[in-house]
């Protein structure tokens, strides 16, 4: 699959948002974050900016965004459209969340209500994102048990990686929520390490053969229908050699999940303000590296229809 | 199923409407019933010369759909993927919109946009100067038009023997092949059978003129399970749904065809009764080795062929219904030893040089696989004979009750014909075709009218002595039936500029275009002064050795003018070939056009029956262009032609519409063969009818006329179908046809060689003529094979059509030209591994005439000592209304840049034209090649590379994006 | 509405001959002009003229090589939507845009609601949705829906474009839920297969296999030709012959 930036970017992004937003939501409305107009507000800044940066960078995807208040109709069928109703119901608490907590500086009660909705919200939107890919049968990459939990895993990672920054930075560190990032963290590779594998022995029933019809032996392309790549190959055909994405898989790991390890091991041990700006570079390789982990999702990640084309 | 009656060719019960056409309930919005044009159209298709019937559907004044005529003969409403792209060609960006003059140097592309007044002026002062003084300085050369027939008669009446289209390149040796064997040919003058025949054998065909025809009767092939057997190089298209494909090693049909042919005589397997009813295998040849009748048939008084009469033991006419003819011995008659000609064919084919295991290396098909196919053939023609219960009567009148037929068919065009061995190899298909019983039967290869005609048919070539200011005294072209037909001087020089019809290319039935450019550039045997071309791109792809024709182009004398001092050329688009000319004509396309389609040309006949066709505007052109053929009757008006002025010199057409209806060739007999008399009453002869096109139109644009069913089979020698041939005026007389097995017009040559009569060839032709010449079929190496070094050049490179693509014209085409942009390099799996070659490699193509880059793709399906790719996909910088980077000419090549145009020269230094020694047909598949992967800052662009033309005045630059269609939407909704 | 109907009246389809089709690209052009000017219009091109063209076509033929112990066989191979029983095309659709009738079983989109997401690309395995990025929504196979039932058309011509223009009737159309149909009969007799089965999307559209690997392959059981034995060979039979 095409590794588009608006997509990659998209779900990096909202996946920490709604990491983050959940965190707040819950551990703020129940008062295990102390409600600080600062904290809370740049809080609430970062999370909900990325959900919304990352949704305005999903419509840069769309062919008529115009039209994308469409997109909430369909929820009966279609997980993008509970993607759409979901990350926007969540906009509902979150607000009442953000008067309460930021503005009130209030915790406990509704605020408490309307937080865990708010992590609610967040979660079953992590979760539908999650369903939209895991639910296309034609890239069995994608279509397996592993990628809605890495969804909900990477968006806890992530999140709760920005919580840690986020703490540290206003000095208020909790080695409960670093101790969350490092074991999110620590889940977060070997989800990606076993999701990796998994699909590394895939044997995918789905191949040449079953795609034309053509039982049994060989079946080769041998002309394409147009010279030139057409929406589908530019869309679906992307391929990525195995020593390239064998490079970028390091990468990720790298940045994604050993920088974070060791560093947030380290915060346990540094004094602030080392702490606050370990964390903070936690945050930023790690989401440097989930988005090379999320081009790598999509780079890797093999349409049926490049079978059509002799793309393997 | 549908109350719709089902008409037209898809029209199985599972191709046919729903019961129940109106639209269902769904209440989604959608307009199922938009109206779909303000009006239809119907035409011919010229999106290849196949010539199919079109609906064009006009709306808001654009065309909106093309769809294929249900009712026309030729395509039963189907259409091909050319033929659907059709919009495109007509609102091509390429399209040239005025006429041009020349004004930078010859090839660059620099011109001037000039009045149509100031055109016709400068043409009709240069070529009236030639026709005053020496009317062969004019060649006018014409390539796939359909109005030979017109041009023919305007070079005739111009007084220039040298005119040709471009068979010569094409497929004369089907034609000539044919003509001089059976009457008719493959080509386009005959069809298998679709619906008897039960074996079906392809030879050497990927698309041929008959585009949909075949595809129509290859769907009811598979339709019925009969068995198809393709003998191909390669395994694409037709070939790829064969149920047997015989990847044959190129140019050695001849060889496998004879080994067929060897099996079935050996097994007795042969129509004894057939051949001695319709060939001339009781024919007596005389054998006296050394004198001067050596080899030809032993005569009457009369001139009538004489056979052995085995139960009176004495000769007989070999025309006489009621002879008991020989077919064996030796017998003597008036003191020659003869022996009939089936003797001949016994003593040579039963050899063990024809046996299978003799030829089957060679050929690259086991002894087995050729005995298997000779057992089937045999098993098929004569254990599953068929039988129609249709009356008829033959020629001498002996009435039958029943038609029987050997249902086995075979086609073959330019994968026998483009080879120097290509003559001989349709003859020997022919022979065995015939052997089987198998030529215009039910269930085999049928002719169309107006074929069979006499083998060789009758006129024959004109302009021996041509005169200033004199018409010739016939046409250009025509069949010579010996020596003293032949167009040379005393010396033995030919007199046509494309050395047809010389010693060099004795049946060259349809001229040499493709040598014309050298001979001209070289002034052999006489320089020019002024080149005409039409519709031929022959500075590209309708060449061999472009980029040295494109220098002779070029080149120029001491004096510094060009050596080809002027040329004229019509196009209707900016192909390669417009900015080598001096002066340029605009043609319009072919929606905006009249045509004919005419029966005195390459007609769109089937078996069942007669027809010819017209095109006229469907629409107008909005450029200044002109129909080129009303531009050439205007041109013989201005050179005061005879047949073009009256009497006080006044134009006798106004245009090609006009010449269409009045014009007549010979009393009762036009152009056109439909609704000929006063009323339109009659067909075929009769006086002219004002109203013919308007009747034509009507119809639907064509004119079609069924045979009875007595008619349709055995027409060489069926009563009722040679009484209405003569009655119509497609033969003169109503006497059988002969297949002439053995050729007697051939085997004169050959005496001219060994020194009999008084046309002689000259010595350095000599050996030539000896050993090609041969009355019956032969096969030999193609010229290629013995002249290169094999070890060097171990590949045979072929080309084919890509179905969807016509020639160098698809790719201006914005759809078809998607489809394929770029061609590669097909080349067997095994055999590339061979040479360390993988998928995509690019890779140099050599021949011994140079060399061109490319890139290949691995297949499975092709002869592995065979390389091909597609045909003239590679596209010159500037051409075809193209952006630079358009894969066609980056990508894209042409391996015409390696096809010699020469043979190596021969014993005495002598090089001919790469061509069949017989017809002169171009041998394109002989080229043999090398391929070597190229060095990595080689590859991703393809060479040679040539500069960029010019773009003509006036032309803007192609669009980025084509909307087509969208307009119909928003008129249509906003009428909602 | 993205959510598929229970079950559609008629199930309409294209039944597809690999044996017979040539890879001629008829009825890939056939259908792009069709189209081009129908229901979908316009189906763009985009640098038609330059180095990356790159059109919306709604039928594209792809050549494959299919070899099995049996040998090998060259196979052309049209593609085009299935109109799928199952299709996800639909159901990932978070507009509405796309959907499935109800009556007859046709997939289509309603372009005045696509926004261009182009999810149903993705969910469609078989690679029969066309994106239209100049007008920047998605488009693909009608059926036909503006020929079929088109009361401007003369009724025997209410057939798909692709299957009117198809030069070898390769190309079959009709209602592949009526068992009884001309077109389920074909299925029946020549094996039709669906694609892809295991994905689950039950394509309506079904391809017959080519018959050069299977049993129904034309072939003809002729005995080996025996040279004449008796005496004189061949030219002593043809004198028997002839003197009989
Ligand atoms: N390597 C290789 N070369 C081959 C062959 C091969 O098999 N292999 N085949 C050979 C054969 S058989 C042939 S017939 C030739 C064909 O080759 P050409 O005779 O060159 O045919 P086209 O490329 O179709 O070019 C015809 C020209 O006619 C122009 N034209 C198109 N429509 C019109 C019109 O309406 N009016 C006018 N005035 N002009 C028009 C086109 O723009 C083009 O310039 O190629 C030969 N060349
Ligand atoms: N779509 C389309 N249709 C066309 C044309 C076009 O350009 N495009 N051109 C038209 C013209 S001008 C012509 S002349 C006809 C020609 O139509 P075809 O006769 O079909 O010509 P080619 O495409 O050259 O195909 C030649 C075939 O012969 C095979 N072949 C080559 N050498 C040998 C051999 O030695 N033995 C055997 N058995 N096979 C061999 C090649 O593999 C190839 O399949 O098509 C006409 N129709
Ligand atoms: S076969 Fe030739 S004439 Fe017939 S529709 Fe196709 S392009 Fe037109
Ligand atoms: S083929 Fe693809 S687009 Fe068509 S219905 Fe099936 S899934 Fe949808
Ligand atoms: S691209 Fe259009 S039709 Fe496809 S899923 Fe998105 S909104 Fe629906
Ligand atoms: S049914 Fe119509 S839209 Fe679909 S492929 Fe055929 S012609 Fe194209
Ligand atoms: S039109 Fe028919 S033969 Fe030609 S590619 Fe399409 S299905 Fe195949
Ligand atoms: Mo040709």
């Amino acid at each position: 699959m095409h590794p588009a930036f608006s997509v990659v970017f998209f779900t990096t992004a909202t996946g920490a948002g709604y990491g983050l937003l959940a965190l707040l939501g819950a551990l703020g409305g129940l008062g295990f974050i102390p409600a600080d107009f600062w904290l809370g507000f740049v809080g609430m800044a970062l999370a909900l900016g990325l959900i919304v940066t990352g949704l305005l960078s999903s419509t840069g995807h769309l062919g008529r965004p115009e039209r994308a208040w469409r997109a909430f109709s369909q929820w009966r069928s279609s997980w993008l459209s509970r993607e759409g109703v979901a990350s926007v119901a969540t906009f509902i608490p979150a607000a009442l969340f953000g008067i309460g907590w930021v503005l009130l500086g209030k915790s406990g009660g509704w605020v408490a209500v309307a937080g865990l909705l708010v992590a609610a919200g967040a979660v079953t939107t992590v979760c539908t994102t999650g369903m939209i890919y895991a639910s296309l049968k034609p890239i069995a990459q994608w279509h397996s048990r592993y990628t809605l939990p890495a969804y909900l895993i990477f968006a806890a990672m992530t999140g709760s990686v920005l919580a840690n920054a986020l703490l540290q930075s206003f000095s208020l560190g909790s080695s409960a929520i670093l101790a969350l990032a490092l074991l999110a963290t620590l889940g977060g590779w070997v989800w990606k390490l076993a999701t990796w594998r998994y699909n590394d022995r895939l044997e995918i029933p789905t191949n040449a053969n079953t795609a034309t019809g053509l039982a049994g032996g060989t079946v080769r392309s041998i002309e394409w229908p147009h010279t030139e790549e057409n929406y589908l190959l530019k869309e679906m055909g992307f391929r990525i050699a195995r020593k390239h994405s064998a490079k970028l898989r390091r990468i990720t790991q790298a940045l994604a999940f050993v920088v974070p390890i060791v560093l947030l091991i380290l915060v346990f041990m540094a004094p602030w303000p080392l702490a606050a700006m370990a964390s903070a570079l936690v945050a930023v390789s790690q989401f440097a590296g989930m988005l090379v982990e999320r081009w790598l999702f999509f780079a890797e990640a093999k349409h049926t229809v490049t079978l059509y084309y002799g793309r393997e | 199923m549908s109350k719709a009656a089902p008409r037209g060719a898809n029209s199985a019960p599972s191709q046919r409407p729903l019961s129940d056409t109106h639209a269902p309930n769904e209440g989604d919005g959608v307009e199922t019933s938009p109206s779909v044009s303000d009006r239809i159209a119907k035409t011919t298709c010229y999106m290849c010369a196949c010539r199919c019937g079109i609906d064009v559907h006009i709306k808001d004044g654009k065309v909106r759909y093309i769809n294929g005529n249900k009712d026309h003969p030729v395509n039963r409403g189907v259409i091909c993927g050319k033929g659907s792209a059709g919009i495109m060609q007509h609102y091509s960006p390429a399209r040239l919109k005025k006429p041009l003059l020349r004004t930078g140097p010859r090839g660059s592309g620099e011109f001037r946009e000039i009045e149509w007044d100031e055109a016709l002026t400068i043409a009709t002062e240069r070529l009236s100067a030639i026709r005053r003084t020496d009317p062969k300085k004019l060649a006018f050369f014409t390539g796939r038009d359909q109005s030979q027939s017109l041009t023919g008669w305007w070079a005739s009446k111009f007084g220039t023997p040298n005119f040709a289209a471009h068979g010569g390149f094409c497929s004369v040796n089907m034609a000539a092949g044919g003509l001089y064997t059976i009457g008719g040919s493959f080509w386009e003058f005959g069809e298998p059978d679709w619906d008897n025949t039960r074996y079906f054998m392809l030879f050497g065909v990927a698309e041929d003129h008959d585009s949909n025809p075949i595809k129509i009767g290859l769907g009811k092939l598979k339709a019925r399970g009969a068995k198809v057997v393709s003998i191909n190089p390669c395994r694409t298209g037709y070939n790829a749904i064969a149920d047997d494909w015989i990847g044959i090693r190129p140019g050695s049909d001849g060889l496998f065809v004879l080994a067929l042919v060897h099996e079935l005589l050996k097994a007795g397997r042969v129509d004894l009764d057939y051949l001695l009813r319709y060939t001339n295998a009781p024919v007596l040849v005389v054998q006296e080795p050394g004198s001067a009748d050596d080899g030809l048939f032993v005569r009457d008084s009369d001139g009538n062929s004489l056979a052995w009469d085995r139960v009176a033991k004495q000769p007989v006419s070999a025309a006489a219904p009621e002879a008991k003819p020989a077919l064996t011995g030796s017998h003597e008659v008036g003191g020659r030893r003869c022996v009939p000609v089936f003797q001949l064919i016994a003593d040579r084919y039963l050899d063990d040089s024809y046996s299978p295991d003799a030829v089957a290396q060679r050929c690259g098909v086991s002894a087995d696989t050729i005995r298997r196919i000779a057992a089937e053939l045999a098993h098929v023609a004569f254990e599953q004979a068929i039988e129609l219960p249709i009356p008829w009567t033959d020629w001498a009148g002996r009435r039958h009750e029943t038609i029987k037929g050997r249902p086995v068919s075979m086609h073959a065009m330019r994968g026998i014909s483009a080879h120097s061995n290509g003559f001989h190899t349709c003859r020997a298909i022919h022979l065995l075709q015939v052997l089987l019983g198998t030529v215009d039967v039910p269930g085999g290869f049928r002719f169309k009218p107006p074929y069979p005609r006499c083998a060789p048919p009758g006129p024959k070539p004109c302009g021996k002595n041509a005169q200033p200011m004199t018409p010739l005294d016939g046409m250009p072209l025509g069949f010579v039936c010996g020596p003293d037909d032949l167009l040379v001087d005393e010396a033995g020089r030919p007199v046509r500029i494309d050395k047809a019809y010389s010693w060099e290319a004795p049946l060259a039935a349809h001229g040499l275009m493709h040598t014309v450019i050298r001979n001209a550039w070289a002034g052999d045997p006489y320089p020019i002064d002024t080149l005409f071309m039409y519709m031929s791109n022959m500075a590209w792809n309708s060449s061999m050795n472009t980029a040295e024709t494109i220098a002779m182009l070029t080149d120029k004398d001491e004096a510094g003018a060009y050596k080809i001092p002027f040329i004229i050329y019509s196009d209707a688009y900016y192909s390669e070939t417009v900015p080598f000319a001096d002066l340029v004509l605009p043609d319009t396309t072919y929606l905006e056009r009249h045509d004919c389609i005419s029966l005195l040309d390459r007609p769109i006949s089937h078996a069942d029956g007669a027809a010819d066709a017209i095109r006229h505007p469907v629409v107008q052109p909005d450029r200044d262009v002109r129909p080129f053929q009303s531009v050439l009757i205007e041109l013989g008006a201005r050179l005061g032609l005879p047949g073009f002025v009256e009497e006080d010199g006044s134009a006798t057409y106004r245009d090609y519409a006009d010449h269409i209806v009045n014009h007549q060739r010979t009393p009762g007999i036009g152009p056109l063969a439909g609704w000929r008399g006063k009323d339109g009453g009659s067909i075929g002869k009769g006086d002219v009818n004002p109203d013919q096109l308007q009747r034509y139109i009507d119809n639907g644009g064509f004119w079609h006329h069924e045979f009875a069913d007595g008619q349709r089979y055995y027409k060489m020698g069926n009563r009722a179908y040679l009484d209405f041939a003569v009655e119509i005026g497609f033969i003169a007389k109503a006497e059988p046809i002969v297949f002439q097995l053995y050729s007697e017009p051939i085997q004169r040559f050959r005496l001219a060689a060994r020194g009999h009569g008084k046309m002689q060839p000259p010595d350095a032709d000599r050996g030539r003529i000896e050993a090609y010449m041969d009355p019956l079929p032969f096969w030999y190496a193609p010229f290629e094979d013995d002249t290169v070094d094999l070890e060097k050049y171990p590949l045979h490179a072929l080309t084919q059509r890509p179905m969807h693509m016509y020639h160098s014209w698809g790719s201006q085409n914005a759809w078809l030209r998607q489809i394929t942009s770029q061609n590669r390099l097909f080349v067997h799996r095994q055999t590339a591994s061979k040479l360390g070659l993988a998928d995509d490699d690019w890779v140099w193509i050599e021949s011994v005439n140079g060399r061109v880059k490319g890139q290949i793709k691995l297949i499975d399906g092709v002869n592995p000592d065979t390389v091909w790719t597609w045909n003239a996909i590679g596209k010159r910088h500037g051409s075809w209304g193209l952006k630079d980077n358009a894969a066609e000419s980056n990508r894209g090549f042409l391996l015409n840049h390696i096809i010699g145009d020469q043979t190596s020269a021969d014993a005495n230094g002598k090089r001919y034209s790469n061509s069949d020694p017989v017809t002169g047909q171009a041998a394109w598949f002989d080229v043999r090649v090398r391929i070597t992967k190229c060095s990595a800052d080689e590859a991703g662009f393809t060479e040679p590379q040539f500069e960029r033309f010019a773009r003509p005045p006036h032309f803007e630059s192609s669009p980025d994006i084509l909307r087509f269609g969208a307009e119909f939407r928003v008129n249509r909704e906003a009428a909602e | 509405m993205t959510c598929l109907p229970a079950q559609t009246d008629k199930k309409l389809g294209l039944v597809i001959d690999l044996d017979t089709c040539v890879g001629c690209q008829a009825c890939v052009t056939a259908c792009k002009e069709w189209n081009t000017g129908g229901h979908m219009a316009p189906l763009t091109d985009i640098d038609p003229y330059g180095g990356h063209a790159d059109g919306v076509w709604f039928n594209r033929v792809h050549a494959y090589e299919h070899t099995t112990e049996r040998g090998g066989r060259t196979v052309n191979f049209p593609r085009s939507c299935l109109h799928c029983e199952q299709p996800a095309c639909v159901t990932v659709c978070p507009t509405g845009a796309s959907y499935k009738r109800a009556s007859d079983g046709i997939v289509l989109v309603d372009e005045s609601k696509c926004i261009g997401c182009k999810l149903c690309s993705w969910a469609c395995p078989y690679g029969a949705r066309e994106f239209d990025a100049d007008v920047g929504v998605m488009k693909k196979c009608t059926l036909c829906v503006d020929r079929i039932y088109n009361d401007n058309l003369a009724e025997e011509d209410r057939v798909p474009a692709c299957v009117a223009a198809c030069p070898t009737s390769a190309r079959h159309f009709g209602d592949l839920g009526d068992p009884t149909s001309a077109i389920s009969q074909l299925v029946e007799e020549r094996g039709g297969v669906a694609l892809m089965p295991e994905l689950g999307y039950k394509p309506t559209n079904r391809y017959l296999p080519p018959r050069a690997h299977s049993e129904g392959a034309a072939k003809v059981d002729a005995p080996a030709l025996e040279p004449i034995k008796a005496e004189g060979g061949f030219l002593g039979w043809i004198d028997r012959m002839l003197s009989n």
